[in-house]
């Protein structure tokens, strides 16, 4: 890790199970990563990799049945996992990072009109009154392109992009240094998904907001991400940035994914991966990945450490030994 | 006429009209406004567009699910508007949907063996002993090995892959000749979609199917199909082979659509896109002239808000319905 200011985001080792009837199931496993500011970080995965319940975890929105929930998540150098839970909503949620969900455009509310919707993390969290409160809810809307006259509408009078532009507005509100996004785009159609696309990268530039961007859609997340993280059965196989990870992936599965997109322009025809990812309850003691591994060998059957093959490049994979400074981009 | 399958649609309308409130009426929505293409045997082909463009409302046309307002389907030389009760039966055992929902597609409460059964039976294979082997069969055709084990499985059991698969093996069951597939795959994993669409292609080539293939997504479009048809707001703008409407795509439509498409490429991250402002219109009132014409960068005022642009056919096959090609290509 780089010395110097304090990251913005640091996570180490966080754990969070499941409680089932037929054991733990191992949503994340162990995850530790850090995140810069004004940076965005991708993480990528199949679903049920994990990577809604890592925004869960950060979040500390916990369903009942939770089995273990470990580790250490720092923002901005403190630490959130002592807080207590009062001091954790106040001091962290929306004001120090603030969430877009799956589906969120679904989720507001019908009765209020939006403009409320979008200042209530400022009367709420802020404290601000309602004049300013609205003044700087119809600033959100602005960057995020909603028509001002928006704020007095109902959420079914919006198309859908439209409302997914109210909810990213809603996340901003309140200047929050973090945004976590889940799957932001993926109901949108295509050109629709573009229009928000240069939403949040205008977002980026001018506000200087982190992200962290958690999605299935690869070819999506690279309109964004400077960095890239790769999930797998609850942990984290490939981190590194977008520049070295987009042109060469490292892991096998990392690998398999890329090959798997679909491109629209030159590239080969894409190709699935054989299998099935790996139940989360008591999954298997070596690397998950490796029954599905074409480049699978005995040491396999150990669990292999993520290590750093260079700088900023860390993989989770015995094919590549740690510290090695040679330049081997494979792939 | 019998001999080779094939799917006339022209100039098909299905319009919705609302709900009447007294002598007042809301209004029709224009779902498919004026739609004419054509399947030969064989041949497979995507309809490419975005939610709310009609294109699914097509695709259950086709299937004889909604009755057309004005225009007709043609199916292997019979206009579906003209089958009677048995006639239509027949027509819906040689045709397969693939829903985009499998789960949803699937009922709960029937294992793989009496959701496969169950068509045969529908189609008067009454004889256990004779629907027993065509289900193994149409299972091992989508490859949910080994058969034994999965026919007593329930639709829970299975995994989304798995599922849809055994939603194909259904379309198939009957031996169709052609198959409709309405996003097959965009509730899949981006790792699974692309083992669905090879099946889907390897069935359609083995027996020689006309396949519908349904999408908002260009780039597996690409891979899966012979020719595309982009469809905006009840319309067909632009339809040409593949290779031929990605390299030289006319519509600007179409030109945005491609546009917007990224392939990962870290360089995304710096540029922004260009893309069309403004959203799909709504069906009910839609844009006068060519739907196109308020997002359009390319609108000539006072002939695009007025009329609305016919089919041209630049190229045999390539056909683009807008006003900037109606005196042929534009030198460039």
């Amino acid at each position: 890790m780089k010395a110097g200011a304090p990251l913005l985001l640091q996570v180490q080792d966080l754990r969070l199970y499941f409680r089932t009837t037929r054991g733990a199931v191992q949503a994340v496993d162990g995850l530790s990563f850090a995140l810069g500011h004004r940076q965005a970080l991708a993480v990528l995965g199949e679903s049920g990799c994990g990577k809604s319940s890592l925004a869960r975890a950060i979040l500390r929105l916990l369903p009942r049945n939770v089995h273990t929930y470990t580790g250490q998540v720092f923002l901005n150098g403190a630490e959130l996992m002592s807080l207590n839970e009062d001091r954790f909503r106040r001091e962290v949620r929306w004001s120090g990072i603030s969430l877009v969900a799956q589906a969120a455009m679904n989720s507001l509310n019908p009765v209020i009109k939006v403009g409320e919707q979008v200042m209530e993390p400022l009367v709420t969290h802020r404290r601000l009154n309602r004049e300013e409160a609205r003044q700087r809810a119809s600033k959100a809307l602005q960057l995020v392109g909603v028509p001002v006259d928006f704020l007095d509408r109902y959420a079914f009078e919006l198309s859908g992009g439209m409302r997914q532009r109210v909810v990213i507005a809603m996340a901003l509100v309140a200047d929050p240094p973090l945004i976590i996004m889940d799957e932001p785009t993926s109901a949108l159609d295509v050109l629709t998904q573009a229009n928000i696309m240069n939403v949040l990268k205008g977002i980026k530039k001018e506000v200087g907001s982190s992200f962290l961007l958690i999605t299935h859609d690869v070819a999506t997340s690279s309109e964004l991400a400077d960095r890239i993280a790769v999930m797998y059965a609850g942990q984290l196989v490939e981190l590194g940035d977008a520049a070295g990870f987009f042109p060469g992936p490292l892991h096998p599965y990392s690998k398999k994914l890329m090959t798997s997109v679909p491109r629209l322009r030159g590239g080969s025809r894409p190709e699935f991966i054989p299998g099935q990812p790996p139940s989360l309850i008591n999954p298997s003691a070596g690397c998950r990945f490796a029954p599905r591994c074409s480049f699978r060998f005995n040491r396999c059957q150990e669990d292999p450490p993520l290590v750093e093959v260079e700088p900023g490049q860390w993989v989770k994979c015995w094919l590549y030994p740690a510290n090695s400074n040679a330049g081997s981009h494979a792939g | 006429m019998q001999a080779e399958p094939s799917l006339v649609v022209r100039d098909l309308h299905v319009w919705f009209e609302l709900r009447r409130w007294g002598f007042g009426r809301a209004g029709v929505v224009r779902a498919v406004d004026g739609v004419s293409f054509s399947l030969g045997p064989g041949e497979a082909v995507a309809l490419v567009g975005e939610s709310g463009c009609g294109k699914s409302t097509l695709a259950r046309t086709v299937l004889g699910l909604y009755r057309p307002s004005a225009g007709e389907v043609v199916f292997s030389g019979k206009n579906l508007g003209e089958l009677r009760g048995g006639e239509m039966h027949g027509y819906r055992s040689q045709v397969g949907y693939v829903q985009q929902d499998p789960y949803g597609a699937l009922p709960p409460f029937m294992n793989v063996r009496r959701i496969l059964g169950e068509p045969l039976v529908i189609n008067k294979v009454s004889r256990r002993s004779q629907r027993e082997p065509r289900i193994r069969e149409a299972l091992e055709e989508v490859k949910l090995f080994p058969v034994e084990e999965f026919l007593p499985k329930f639709p829970h059991m299975l995994s989304g892959g798995q599922q849809q698969r055994l939603v194909i093996a259904r379309a198939m069951i009957m031996k169709p000749k052609l198959l409709v597939a309405d996003e097959p795959v965009s509730m899949l994993d981006a790792s699974v979609r692309v083992e669905i669409l090879e099946l889907l292609q390897g069935l359609q080539r083995l027996h020689n199917l006309m396949l519908l293939y349904i999408t908002h997504d260009l780039s597996t479009a690409r891979y899966f199909v012979e020719r595309i048809m982009v469809m905006y707001a009840g319309k067909i703008v632009e339809q040409a082979a593949v290779d031929e409407l990605l390299d030289r795509p006319l519509h600007p439509y179409t030109r945005a659509l491609i546009a917007a498409i990224p392939d990962p490429d870290a360089a995304n991250a710096a540029t922004f896109q260009d893309v069309p402002p403004g959203e799909p219109p709504n069906l009910l009132h839609p844009p006068s002239g060519c739907r196109f014409h308020p997002r359009c960068p390319a609108f000539i005022r006072g002939l695009c808000e007025v009329q609305e642009p016919p089919d041209f056919e630049l190229q045999p096959g390539h056909l683009v319905a807008c006003w900037l090609y109606q005196s042929g290509l534009p030198a460039s």
